[in-house]
């Protein structure tokens, strides 16, 4: 595989068909945890490792399975992934396990590791599928990360809080606060904070994508083939 | 007709050897994980137990020296549950108990509670809740220092009609527009002393149980 199809797997993960924002799959986890910044990321990073390690599992035993089981084969390996992912969260990560824990085995129904596998996996061999899944993982984390940011900053005045359950009892002091003596805004932080915070990203997203379908429009004597395919994007 | 039987068969053959192939991953893992969960779970059990019983009260190893006490209408419990408790050179002097208040304002609150051989509070925190954020939830002590006002309370100082909140003429702070929380905490602790107090020898017995309690 070359230079550019690694380019187009991450562009299509981390922004044209971002999983949060784009294809809204998985938005059970991206709702519940987004709450803080360290709950959004780390849920994000333990999606794509599944994506990554079912990705590249699944891909070169793609041709021995038959297509009438494929979905319960496929699903039986995410969910022993995402059990094993558990365990060793729950042995080496115990704080984080005990804020993420009951949200873990819903990485199993997360349809979004099933659509990769699915649509990607199934297809490709071993390298391009574990990829596909880290970017999409990752596009998943990113749009986390910021709803966590947008709601925690929102909703508390501050940013990272919890990094220690995460990194360990080093990282107590890297609380952020971002607004000091903040009361707090609550709708941010229950899960209606979720939907709106969710809203404003997709608009904001959407809003760009336009930007950039106009600019490209206004001067295509400049760039010759600019807008056909700008107005595919 | 046979070729079908045949194909069924072998797909059927197919899913059983994945099934098989993810019970031994998964059993592997899970006795390879299994040792350092116990240890991960048994050090958080440590600070919080050090958190609300003075390391001048035991020299003992407290996290071994447990009591399975079965479940209780006064704990509030419907599992069985694990006393630890607290020793100074071979004399009890303190006994963690678990303990539920299942009317909190969203469900049940789990607590823990130390109390003293004499029947004195030595510290109560809260383990689980699902109080509303920002509002039920200052019974955290991560919130609030308002869980420390059991610290010293006994029952020989305060009548039943003491253990209830101020709104219902007990001795008990809480936050306004947030009672039902703090009052369902109140009457569980109140209740958990109640029964320390009628269980008192059967919790400090003992030292080493071996496996035929005595229930």
């Amino acid at each position: 595989m070359n230079l550019q199809e690694t380019k187009d797997i991450f562009y299509n993960g981390l922004w044209k068909q971002n999983p949060g924002i784009v294809q809204l799959l998985g938005l059970c986890p991206l709702l519940a945890v987004s709450s803080t910044v360290v709950n959004g990321v780390s849920l994000g990073l333990a999606t794509a490792l599944v994506m990554a390690l079912s990705g590249a599992s699944i891909a070169p035993i793609r041709s021995y399975v038959p297509n009438e089981i494929r979905i319960p084969v496929f699903i039986l390996i995410i969910a022993v992934l995402v059990t094993v992912v558990k365990y060793l969260m729950n042995a080496y990560m115990y704080g984080l396990f005990v804020v993420l824990g009951i949200f873990i085995p819903l990485i199993v129904t997360n349809c979004i590791v099933l659509a990769r596998v699915e649509a990607f996996a199934s297809k490709n061999s071993a390298l391009p599928s574990a990829l596909d899944g880290i970017a999409m993982g990752l596009g998943l984390t990113a749009v986390l990360g910021a709803l966590g940011a947008m709601r925690e900053i929102i909703g508390k005045g501050t940013l990272f809080s919890g990094i220690d359950l995460a990194l360990g009892d080093m990282a107590q002091g890297w609380v952020l606060h971002v607004i000091p003596d903040y009361k707090g805004f609550l709708l941010a932080i229950l899960p209606p904070g979720a939907f709106i915070g969710l809203g404003l990203l997709i608009a904001g997203k959407n809003w760009l994508n336009l930007r950039a379908e106009q600019k490209a429009r206004s001067k295509p004597a400049t760039v010759a083939n600019a807008s056909p395919e700008a107005a595919q994007g | 007709m046979k070729r079908i039987a045949r194909s069924s068969l072998q797909t059927a053959a197919n899913l059983v050897f994945f099934a098989v192939l993810a019970t031994a991953i998964l059993s592997t893992t899970f006795f390879m994980t299994r040792d350092a969960i116990v240890k991960s779970e048994e050090a958080v059990k440590l600070k919080l137990i050090m958190q609300i019983v003075p390391s001048t009260l035991f020299d003992n190893d407290i996290i071994q020296d447990k009591l399975s006490i079965p479940a209780s209408e006064l704990l509030g419990t419907d599992d069985e549950t694990i006393a630890y408790r607290a020793r100074l050179k071979g004399e009890p002097t303190a006994v963690v108990l678990e303990s539920v208040a299942p009317d909190g304002y969203s469900g049940r609150i789990s607590l823990v509670l130390a109390v003293r051989a004499n029947g004195e509070l030595a510290g109560v925190r809260v383990v689980a809740h699902k109080e509303t954020p920002g509002l039920g939830d200052y019974i955290e002590l991560t919130k609030s220092t308002w869980i420390t006002v059991f610290d010293g309370k006994s029952r020989a100082a305060y009548k039943d009609a003491d253990w209830k909140v101020k709104k219902d003429g007990g001795q008990f702070e809480h936050m306004a527009g947030a009672t039902i929380t703090p009052r369902a905490i109140v009457k569980a602790v109140n209740k958990a002393l109640i029964y320390f107090e009628e269980n008192r020898d059967k919790l400090f017995a003992a030292a080493e149980p071996k496996k035929e309690e005595a229930k």
